[in-house]
């Protein structure tokens, strides 16, 4: 279902006509109205003037979470305060959190991609969505919440933990939709099991899981433990929050850019080349509607690609490939490349299911070790040691194989591992001091 | 013939199997035979209790990992030479013992042992054919 068929649908040339507009817009904005970016702007000998196309937007600097850090809180806004309705701030895990704010146009356009997200996934009024991201400074809460009640949906605001709750009021409301991350999905399910709820017999048919990079086969495995679609949604703060792109439930292919909101680059994170459609790389957006804080060339850290071939739903959007990585997740372990998102593929490969598992990096007489610790969940349990030492040794064979390093596999109790509401904690990095 | 063994897994920590025995202690479960494998890493501690079930359910809640199994409690004459004898009917028709372990009650004149097969089924008939007795799941939770 498209929400919005005069913009979702439109014509390239029109698209490309309408960014050119905005952007023009909004690069003399930020130039007369943010201290930051007018320095910045001369150092690198531009001006709003030599934007003349949408391939001049590549002459622009990049702008980077440290950017927002060194001018917190306020310091990036391009209108005065009074103008600004909300103000949402990234959880920070070292040192300050980013600040961003909205005007209220700004939260309507906020709204409007939610929304479009929402109808992509087959969501529509008389639906009740379950909306377990959490609520508060992270952006995933309410603007999930904002985008569903533009639909008419009927929203439960439960925000994320409080699991058993979460499951009585799914199958006591009625639930049809549900949006929080993808492993808060996975442990629901297991907590509906300890319930004696099978997440099946419910009404749910949807959710749509985003706020970390997760792979299709984890997304196999969601459909199937919940018998719904299970649909990927890309945000980030700096860039609006959620509903910066969406999947569609016709394709569940690569996730619609709001391009009449966000322009997308995809740039070789080394160098900062732009990288030509298909091409892997470092995601870059500028927001070309954003009126409190308008970002130019936002370096994502995110891995993926642009695919513009025509998509079956209709909408003219170009995609991002599923993000499975981040350049700042990725892993040298002993000189090698090693993304999370590979090391579950193994796991998922290897067991037919996903068990919650954590990543030990660790530097031992100056060599990395990488351990792979895996709740021994009932279903892969046995009561012969062969068995379960043969899981493990398949694993670290596999592993071996296909990533090209020697990985320990610790097999741990239940439990072990540190559960959250929000993202999981898949690595632990020990070399970092 | 079978009767119900229960296994959990545990990691190789200090105070885990406590926790185990604990658990079962406080809610009058009583262990009637154990054995524990492991390895450098995790063991796997193998019961016989006397209320099977309830054992399963109550270790389950407490976010143990924990298995059934169908195992053989066999009588063995406690006589030198007993258990081999057993054995080697078990192995002139060609059945693999998995592991094995003793029960400490005897059941009247004889020692009882606790097979686990691949082959449970033919285990039984095997050793019921050689005239060699294999105890009910009652009678083993209550010995």
């Amino acid at each position: 279902m498209i929400w919005n068929d005069e913009f979702e649908t439109l014509p390239s040339e029109a698209l490309e006509a309408l960014q050119l507009k905005r952007l023009k817009n909004i690069v003399e904005k930020v130039y007369a109205t943010v201290p930051f970016y007018k320095s910045k702007f001369k150092e690198f000998g531009v001006t709003p003037d030599d934007i003349k196309s949408l391939a001049d937007l590549k002459k622009l600097p990049f702008t980077t979470k440290q950017d927002l850090r060194d001018n917190y809180p306020f310091g990036m806004f391009a209108v005065p305060k009074e103008q600004v309705v909300r103000i949402h701030a990234s959880s920070g895990t070292t040192g300050k959190p980013t600040v961003v704010g909205y005007t209220k146009r700004d939260i309507g356009h906020w709204a409007e991609i939610m929304a479009r997200t929402f109808s992509a996934a087959g969501i529509k009024k008389g639906d009740v969505l379950q909306n377990a991201y959490g609520y508060g400074l992270f952006t995933g809460g309410l603007g999930a919440h904002y985008g569903a009640e533009l639909i008419g949906a009927s929203v439960i605001p439960i925000s994320g933990g409080n699991s058993k709750k979460q499951i009585m009021i799914m199958n006591d409301f009625g639930t049809t939709a549900v949006s929080c991350t993808p492993s808060y999905a996975l442990n629901l399910y297991e907590v509906a099991q300890e319930e004696g709820i099978n997440l099946k017999d419910l009404p749910v048919k949807v959710g749509v899981f985003g706020a970390e990079p997760w792979t299709d086969k984890m997304r196999r495995e969601i459909e199937n433990k919940w018998n719904i679609d299970a649909l990927d949604i890309y945000g980030l703060s700096e860039v609006t929050g959620p509903g910066v792109a969406f999947e569609c439930l016709e394709e569940k292919n690569g996730l619609h850019v709001n391009e009449d909101h966000f322009i997308v680059e995809v740039i070789d994170p080394d160098t900062g080349e732009v990288k030509p459609y298909g091409e892997e790389g470092e995601l870059v957006f500028t927001t070309i509607t954003k009126e409190a804080i308008p970002i130019i060339r936002y370096r994502t850290r995110d891995i993926s690609r642009i695919l513009k071939q025509p998509c079956v739903c209709g909408r003219t959007f170009a995609r991002i490939e599923k993000v499975t990585g981040r350049t700042d997740d990725m892993l040298i372990i002993r000189g090698v490349n090693v993304f999370p998102s590979q090391i579950e593929s193994i796991i998922m490969e290897t067991k037919g299911t996903l068990p919650h598992y954590q990543l030990i990096v660790d530097r031992v007489n100056n060599l990395d070790t990488l351990e792979i610790w895996i709740e021994v969940a009932e279903e892969f349990f046995s009561d012969e040691i062969k068995v379960l030492q043969e899981f493990a040794k398949t694993l670290e064979k596999n592993f071996k194989d296909i990533i090209g390093i020697t990985a320990k596999v610790k097999l741990v109790e239940p439990k072990t591992l540190e559960r959250s509401a929000g993202k999981a904690q898949r690595v632990i990095d020990k070399r970092k001091k | 013939m079978k009767i119900k063994q229960i296994s959990v897994f545990i990691e190789n920590m200090s105070g885990r199997l406590y926790d185990v025995t604990d658990l079962l202690g406080k809610n009058n479960i009583n262990i009637r035979a154990l054995s524990l494998a492991d390895t450098s890493d995790f063991g796997i501690l193998r019961l016989i209790v006397n209320e099977p079930e309830k054992a399963y359910d109550l270790l389950k809640s407490h976010e143990f990992t924990v298995g059934r199994t169908d195992v053989i409690a066999v009588e063995v004459p406690d006589v030198p030479g007993g258990l081999s004898g057993v054995l080697k009917v078990l192995g002139d028709s060609n059945v693999n013992v998995e592991y094995m372990y003793a029960f400490v009650e005897m059941s009247g004149d004889c020692a009882v042992m606790i097979f686990r097969f691949d082959e449970t089924d033919k285990a039984v008939e095997v050793l019921n054919k050689a005239g060699f007795t294999t105890l009910k799941g009652e009678k083993i939770y209550g010995l």
